[in-house]
């Protein structure tokens, strides 16, 4: 076959595919731009666009809503900007009454009106804190427990790295309902600590950085030891310069994951003032089922940090996906 | 220096261990022992002994939400591993445009499961959906998705005039375009990890194909599949144990697994017997066998991974 038409065929297919995998952002974003009436008319699926009457009156022209035509009257309703009827049920010669075709239009009032409607804010900074703070806990536990593991000796080494990994092979379904027994227990439920500590520890994480401390140079640590450094202080002023690109990989990991993070948040917290974003969106899927425009803004507005960091950082971000899953 | 290393690593060790300790292993244990007990909303109820697990053998919609899991993994994993794989050899045959469509097919991996979810809801919603609009373009009828309790089988079949039993009918197409979105939603990770089993394998190996006269097509079947068998292998355990865990889609683009439990899968079930209807030892012995089932798989994985490499 022709090289040419091979690639062709090829770059076809990819972009088939892309379009497969686009689409439905890109749907979502012309969607929470719509008006609710024209989205539920369907008629323009991507575009987002108007149609309206207009009375051109003498005075000038008015927006309006059109009831009905009879005997070359036209029944209107003048509307203002913000689409409200003004004054009702007016009578006007149908000749002054003209259709304005499809305008593109975009609606940004959908995100003001969602976030009238529930606090995203909120939901917004507690997903925040609660991912940062874990961020904070995750790197601190993980480097000093992959630490011992990775650069020291010690009895039960072993038997603890094997208890460890066979904990990180118990997904969470299993044991979310004794977690929130537990945290019932200890009065933790409907608390930021319950969002917060136990996530503070990441079992993948610990290895990673485990991988990445047998691989520097055991001179370096032995050179550290000779200047009198403790061992903490060699960690913090050697190991970490030399781990920028874990440290960023298991950020990545942590940060995304705790973005997302939907089950946990939804079981353990019950006062609105507690939702994470994820939470909140789940809880307004169910309020504003038929506001479509709505939900679409706010899926698009829940999905907008991850995206804006994706892009900047994008090569980063999918290297250390495809290393941490060879990696396993 | 010998005696301060000695009670020193235990310390590193400790802030990751309290935690583990206090929030996976504890909660591990007691899941299996609250499986053992008729537990409630507030404090232990009674020990039962193998009550719960009795309950279980004979509760239907557990095994029906067993059978759509299992549909649902069937659906999944193959759809996502040819798929993937498809994706990665293309993407490796190109030079431009390569990172672009790499970001582009990695997107939907990074957002959040919840909004795609709900992005995927009105997608298929009957009226206004997109699904329905692009059917409808290419010559098809709209169909009822997410409300559509018939068997995906059937309705394929009886589209083209031939009318199969019951018992062939299959998943329910509400779950088949839970299963769609799904695998749009992973298709980027596979894609990415097969890319880096593809670059693995020596561009020798292909000129050498080449010169022995090997087609394209050939070369893909000989020497592709196999050698990117462990990435295969991998792909499609791990694809197999998160599918098992499924949860958000049901509880979002469906109003608890309806239409007549077809999208019920075993999570939301555990939720749902948890939080809903507040029993918690019946739940907790329902997660304890899918524990079995994905403790299962992955002693599988480890066992035969010794294998699969070439």
């Amino acid at each position: 076959m022709n090289e040419s038409i091979r690639m062709t065929i090829i770059y076809t297919f990819l972009i088939i595919f892309g379009l497969f995998m686009v689409v439905p952002f890109v749907w979502m974003i012309s969607t929470s731009l719509m008006n609710q009436a024209e989205f539920n008319k369907h008629d323009s699926v991507f575009v987002p666009k108007e149609e309206y009457h207009v009375w051109k009156s003498p005075a000038g022209d008015h927006k309006i809503l059109l009831v009905q035509v009879e005997n070359k009257e036209a029944v209107i309703h003048t509307l203002d900007k913000d689409n409200r009827i003004v004054d009702e049920y007016k009578r006007v010669p149908a000749s002054e009454v003209r259709k304005v075709k499809k305008v593109p239009s975009l609606h940004w009032d959908n995100f003001t009106r969602a976030f009238k409607k529930v606090p995203f804010a909120t939901y917004f900074a507690n997903t925040l804190l609660v991912s940062f703070i874990s961020l904070i806990g995750v790197l601190i536990t993980s480097m000093l427990a992959a630490f011992a593991f990775g650069r020291m000796e010690f009895k039960g080494k072993d038997a603890l790295f094997y208890l460890f990994l066979s904990m990180m092979m118990v997904p969470e379904p299993i044991y979310l309902i004794s977690s929130y027994i537990l945290l019932d227990k200890i009065s933790w439920l409907d608390t930021y600590q319950a969002l917060i500590i136990p996530w503070c520890v990441n079992i993948f994480t610990i290895f990673l950085f485990r991988q990445h401390f047998r691989s520097l140079p055991k001179e370096l640590f032995e050179s550290a030891s000779l200047d009198g450094c403790s061992t903490f202080g060699m960690l913090w002023r050697l190991i970490i310069p030399l781990s920028k690109s874990v440290i960023a990989t298991a950020s990545v990991f942590s940060l995304i994951g705790s973005w997302n993070s939907f089950m946990w948040p939804l079981v353990m917290t019950n006062r609105p003032e507690l939702r994470v974003l994820q939470v909140g969106l789940s809880y307004f899927n169910q309020e504003a089922s038929t506001q479509t425009t709505l939900l679409m803004a706010a899926s698009a507005f829940s999905i907008l940090p991850i995206l804006i960091i994706f892009f900047f950082a994008q090569k980063q971000i999918i290297a250390s996906y495809a290393k941490a899953g060879l990696k396993d | 220096m010998k005696t301060k290393w000695k009670i020193s690593p235990y310390l590193y060790i400790l802030p990751a261990f309290i935690l583990l300790f206090a929030f996976r292993l504890i909660p591990i244990t007691m899941s299996f022992i609250v499986s053992f007990f008729e537990w409630g909303l507030k404090g232990s109820g009674s020990f039962i002994g193998l009550a719960n697990y009795q309950k279980i053998l004979q509760d239907d919609i557990f095994w029906k939400s067993m059978l759509n899991t299992l549909w649902y993994v069937i659906l999944v994993v193959p759809a996502s591993v040819i798929v993937s794989l498809l994706f990665a050899v293309l993407l490796n045959q190109i030079k431009r445009l390569s990172g672009f469509f790499r970001t582009i097919y990695f997107l939907p991996y990074v957002t959040s499961l919840v909004a795609v979810s709900i992005v995927w809801k009105i997608i298929f919603n009957e009226q206004t959906g997109l699904a329905n609009t692009f059917l409808n373009f290419i010559g098809i009828e709209s169909q009822k998705w997410l409300s559509e309790p018939t068997g995906i089988f059937k309705i394929m079949f009886s589209s083209i005039g031939i009318s199969i039993p019951e018992w062939m009918a299959g998943p329910s197409q509400a779950l088949f375009a839970i299963v769609i979105m799904t695998v749009w939603k992973g298709l980027g990770y596979n894609t990415i990890i097969y890319l880096a089993g593809l670059q693995n394998i020596p561009k020798t190996y292909y000129e050498a194909a080449e010169v022995d006269g090997a087609g394209k097509l050939k070369q893909f079947f000989k020497l592709t599949v196999p050698l990117v068998s462990p990435t295969t292998f991998y792909v499609l355990v791990m694809t197999t144990i998160v599918s098992f865990q499924a949860f958000s889609q049901v509880y979002l683009m469906t109003d608890k697994g309806s239409p007549l439990n077809t999208t019920k899968l075993i999570v939301f079930y555990i939720y749902e017997k948890g939080f809903d209807t507040l029993e918690m030892g019946y739940a907790s012995a329902v997660a304890l066998i899918l524990f079995v089932i994905i403790l299962g798989l992955t002693i599988m994985q480890r066992r035969l991974e010794k294998h699969v490499n070439y």
